[in-house]
């Protein structure tokens, strides 16, 4: 199945009087697509968002919903439907009288639209609590109405604006597997915006990393994870240790000596910014390193280490260590298993690292 | 807490007196059968209720009071409605300097207003001075405290709201008529309570403004040439207050529903 693209963006700008907040996006959204704005606060995703949803004008540029041009469309005429950061259920209206809000100019009847109420409440795990007040609900039910409220017009879109922020944890981790199983059912774009690297990776089928109003790079979860096309990606997405490093030309290979570690061959989508040679940055996930605990081989390659810090999350062990030629401390991430020790700070051990899971990256 | 605070009570005791005492000698006196404004009291009488329903020139001033504080609070509360919704969702150059000087008139005395807007209306304008001139002045005094009022109605409300009602499919207008309005109808029925209230009772303005019927407080001013009028004044002023204590507690009762109907906690008011 070829994507058809639903949204598309050409060199859109947005300024706030001198604050230039989009610079120039260009972005295709394909129908049926999960698709995640990632970035820091300020970074501009969610006026992104808006321009999408028609709250904002754009300064410049062209917007495409569905091959029609959305400059000057309202948002009322736009095949978009949101789901607000403050959910923004109506207080003053029941259950029922919010999600049929939007229903209003619907020529349907009275029962039918009835009916179309109680579905969308149903799909929504809020089935038979039309009645309640609106006011009355947890954070979490709140989200519920607002999404059926909005997928009960049946939008080509579906944007969410940090849908998840409000919630506690768990309840989040709950909502993020409802919101893909949803998505699966009606089939509908969803454009989320958030913050949460570990929310856009586990929800998204495409995730356009956003700073100061430009995209940083645009690519499914695990590409993004394991090939950041730069150093602030990489540091915004996940723990990364960065290492000093120069690349050299041999031959029509390319080869990295990591500070510390050694040197190494590189094939090249290990560079995803393009292979810059001379001074690098290295950068490796902290699961990509292993220690070797004592008893232990590896055919992997070796350098010597001391322990210098010790987190225990129960599942995992994250360690601090120092190894000699290497200014900061690496951090390693290690599974815990049966008759595997946890370390103690000050011990002295051993690093396993692969030349295939290194990053190389503009210094 | 016993023991404590014994100072504390007989200050509130004797703050309570200093407040009420003055208003409480209006209903005694009201039902005092003498024309003599003095203690002992002479016994009861509602003679002086009975000479207010005779009393034609009051009706016409009463009547003349209850239009032009009709007129003041639905106007004053449409300006505070817009310029509370322009100060909550809009954001637009020098807005805060604006805002202040709509709120200026709550803090300026209202002899310099009234000179002012007498010169204006006549020398500038040459309007004649009539129901219509009071109802512009009164809507001046009155618009800040609608916008105070309607403020807060407006801090309670998400921007979002509106926002959420476009993107379901309504016009600007319609998006405000069923979810912002609704949303702040409590401040804006409080707002229409207070701005009638101080319009009904406006005096300095009044004066200077009317033009030949006069206004209930203008009248009563007049009256009180007649020392034997001063009952009637009484009797007069006893509905006065108890009409009053009914508006505030219905605007106070509105401005809590609001509070509750949002479901958000309740961060002072009037009463």
């Amino acid at each position: 199945m070829t994507p058809k693209p639903l949204i598309q963006l050409s060199g859109v700008d947005k300024y706030y009087g001198d604050y230039h907040a989009l610079r120039g996006i260009d972005l295709t959204i394909n129908e049926g697509e999960f698709f995640s704005l990632l970035g820091p606060s300020g970074c501009g995703k969610t006026t992104l968002l808006r321009t999408i949803a028609g709250f904002e004008g754009v300064s410049g540029g062209t917007l495409m919903i569905d091959g029609k041009n959305m400059a000057g469309v309202s948002p009322n005429l736009r095949p978009t439907n949101m789901v607000f950061q403050s959910y923004a259920i109506f207080p003053h209206l029941s259950v029922a009288e919010n999600v049929a809000f939007g229903l209003r100019k619907d020529p349907r009847s009275k029962e039918e639209k009835a009916k179309a109420v109680a579905e969308a409440l149903e799909m929504v795990g809020l089935g038979g609590y039309g009645n309640r007040a609106a006011h009355a609900l947890s954070g979490g039910q709140r989200q519920r109405v607002a999404l059926a409220r909005a997928l009960i017009l049946k939008p080509k879109v579906l944007l969410l604006d940090e849908p998840l922020s409000a919630l506690d944890k768990k309840m989040r981790e709950l909502m993020q597997v409802e919101l893909i199983r949803l998505q699966r059912q009606v089939g509908i774009t969803f454009i989320l915006v958030t913050h949460d690297q570990e929310e856009a990776l586990v929800m998204s089928d495409r995730i356009a990393v956003m700073f100061e109003g430009e995209i940083g790079q645009l690519d499914d979860p695990e590409t993004l994870y394991r090939r950041p096309n730069s150093k602030r990606v990489a540091e915004f997405i996940g723990k990364m240790n960065f290492l000093d490093g120069t690349a050299t030309a041999e031959g029509n290979r390319i080869a990295v000596d990591v500070a510390g570690l050694g040197k190494g061959d590189i094939a090249a989508d290990q560079a995803p910014g393009g292979m810059p040679l001379g001074k690098v940055t290295v950068g490796i996930r902290p699961e990509t390193l292993a220690i070797v605990f004592e008893g232990e081989t590896t055919d992997r390659r070796i350098c010597d280490a001391v322990v210098d810090e010790v987190v225990y999350y129960g599942d995992m062990t994250y360690y601090d260590v120092k190894v000699p030629g290497v200014d900061k401390p690496l951090t390693i991430s290690m599974k815990n298993m049966i008759g595997r020790p946890v370390l103690d700070v000050g011990a002295l051990t051993r690093v396993a690292w692969d030349e295939r899971s290194l990053v190389v990256l503009a210094a | 807490m016993r023991g404590n605070g014994g100072g504390l009570r007989v200050y509130a005791v004797a703050y309570l007196i200093f407040l009420y005492a003055p208003i409480i000698l209006l209903p005694i006196f009201a039902f005092n059968d003498a024309t003599i404004i003095a203690f002992p009291l002479a016994g009861f009488t509602t003679h002086w209720f009975d000479e207010l329903w005779t009393t034609k020139a009051l009706h016409e001033a009463v009547k003349n009071s209850l239009m032009i504080a009709f007129a003041t609070s639905v106007l004053a509360t449409t300006l505070g409605l817009c310029a509370a919704r322009a100060g909550a969702m809009a954001d637009f150059p020098g807005k805060k300097g604006i805002i202040g000087f709509v709120m200026l008139p709550l803090v300026l005395p209202d002899i310099i207003v009234a000179v002012s807007l007498l010169i204006v209306l006549r020398q500038v304008l040459d309007l004649t001075l009539s129901n219509w001139t009071v109802i512009a002045a009164h809507v001046l005094l009155c618009t800040p405290f609608s916008i105070a009022i309607l403020n807060g109605a407006f801090q309670n409300l998400d921007p979002s709201m509106e926002e959420a009602a476009l993107d379901l499919g309504e016009n600007r207008w319609s998006a405000f008529r069923l979810v912002t309005l609704p949303l702040v109808m409590p401040g804006i029925i409080s707002s229409m309570l207070i701005a009638f209230t101080i319009s009904l009772d406006e005096f300095i303005v009044a004066f200077f403004l009317t033009g030949s019927n006069p206004t209930m407080p203008v009248y009563i001013w007049g009256l009180l040439r007649f020392p034997a009028s001063l009952p009637i004044i009484m009797a007069l002023g006893t509905i006065l207050v108890a009409l009053s204590v009914v508006l505030l507690t219905i605007a106070e009762y509105f401005r809590r529903r609001g509070l509750k109907r949002a479901g958000l906690k309740d961060t002072g008011g009037f009463l």
